[in-house]
């Protein structure tokens, strides 16, 4: 059994048990933190780095999501450091693709375009990349847009975990990194899809779309992919 | 009391913004009595006045013409408000962005043509290599996105500027 440990989350005491992170104590305890790539019943990888924390004693931040509670810790969720490297991690993600809000299906419903919203993020500082990016309308059902991916992963990590087919990975490194599925090869090609749509349902943008939505139409639903990876995990 | 001197800018976008600012309704009556409307494409001036005090700007700096207009604005601006997600992002204008200008225009004019293929030149200002949003070429002291932002964002950055205060958008306003 699990030890039980007791830690500290901007001043108040929260239990917890051993081999959790800091982020389920937290949200756990009704915490807010902010977090792209983190999603309940998903392995955490700690990509977006937006659920960055202060721990007393230790000098640079850590990424609550991947970080196990230590007995004594104090964590501190939420300062003006940490709002401005927030805010400039949501800001890079902003410039480093082509993210046109206005003509997205997921345009209101998107997780970037709410945090943007969130921090109060008028305009981006670091100039727009305008790669050129391809746009996969080869599946029957599916559509995967680059322009709108963050490389956050959730597909990635819910296809092989939950699904257990492990269509997506990534390809190359830093800013070339892609999300690719079954060695490169087109989504409609994709022998070992099962057409499930959960990488779809998590995508926090809409990079992965069902197709036939128009602007604004698309609305997912991580919540109930949380509750069925949850659920057969046997985790709490 | 002097009135303020208000222009509006309208480059690289769809006039959605411009729209969204006669959609303040009863609102242009209070803007209208403390400011004056000196330049855009609601109002007759041909040219540019010398000294405006607010200039909203919808678009994206996507042609030659585009980039000398925003320049001399700037000039001539006090306080620049740079309107919609096309000035504040270059949005859907920064679309053509990926491919070169030669090629693009040669994929519409030519390519895409049923009659009279050819890119045209005489009379239209040169584009640009990529559409850019205002802050790459000029200081633009306020940012209010949104596509368009809705009335009521703008009948209150409006209202704050005619009362000589700064608006406040954090978490107010959004992309898209």
């Amino acid at each position: 059994m699990a030890q039980k440990v007791s830690i500290r989350i901007d001043g108040e005491y929260v239990g917890a048990k051993e081999g959790q992170t800091i982020l389920e104590v937290a949200r756990k305890a009704g915490k807010y933190i902010p977090a792209l790539c983190y999603m309940e019943g998903l392995s955490a990888v700690g990509a977006c780095r937006l659920c960055i924390v202060e721990v007393s004693g230790v000098g640079r931040l850590l990424p609550a999501c991947t970080t196990p509670v230590q007995d004594g810790m104090s964590v501190t969720t939420n300062s003006e450091k940490l709002a401005r490297y927030r805010r400039m991690v949501v800001d890079f993600l902003l410039s480093e693709r082509n993210h046109y809000c206005a003509v997205c299906v997921s345009n209101g419903h998107c997780e970037l375009q709410g945090l943007a919203q969130k921090f109060g993020i008028t305009h981006v500082h670091y100039g727009y990349g305008y790669p050129k990016m391809p746009v996969d309308l080869s599946h029957e059902r599916f559509v995967l847009d680059h322009n709108r991916c963050i490389l956050c992963t959730r597909c990635v990590r819910v296809c092989a975990e939950v699904e257990g087919a492990h269509v997506w990975d990534t390809a190359s490194r830093g800013i070339r990194t892609m999300l690719t599925g079954e060695l490169n090869r087109p989504w409609g090609a994709i022998r070992s899809c099962t057409g499930c749509g959960k990488c779809v349902q998590v995508c926090p943008t809409g990079a992965m779309a069902e197709k036939g939505w128009a602007v604004e139409e698309m609305t997912k639903r991580s919540d109930s992919i949380s509750w069925l990876a949850t659920q057969r995990g046997g985790r709490e | 009391m002097n009135k303020l001197r208000l222009a509006t800018v309208w480059l690289d976008g769809c006039s959605g913004c411009h729209m969204s600012l006669l959609d303040i309704d009863e609102a242009l009556m209070g803007v209208a009595m403390k400011a004056d409307l000196v330049y855009g494409p609601l109002v007759d001036a041909q040219e540019f006045p010398k000294t405006v005090d607010v200039t909203l700007v919808e678009g994206a700096v996507s042609s030659q013409e585009d980039l000398e207009k925003i320049q001399l604005v700037r000039q001539r601006t006090k306080l620049l408000v740079a309107l919609g997600d096309c000035a504040v992002t270059s949005n859907v204008p920064a679309m053509r962005n990926p491919v070169p200008v030669k090629k693009l225009l040669e994929r519409i004019y030519v390519e895409g043509a049923d009659v009279h293929p050819g890119v045209p030149s005489n009379g239209v200002p040169k584009l640009l290599k990529a559409a850019v949003p205002l802050q790459d070429v000029v200081r633009v002291d306020l940012h209010v996105p949104g596509c368009p932002p809705p009335a009521g964002t703008i009948a209150f950055v409006v209202g704050e500027l005619l009362e000589g205060r700064m608006p406040e958008l954090s978490g107010k306003v959004r992309f898209g």
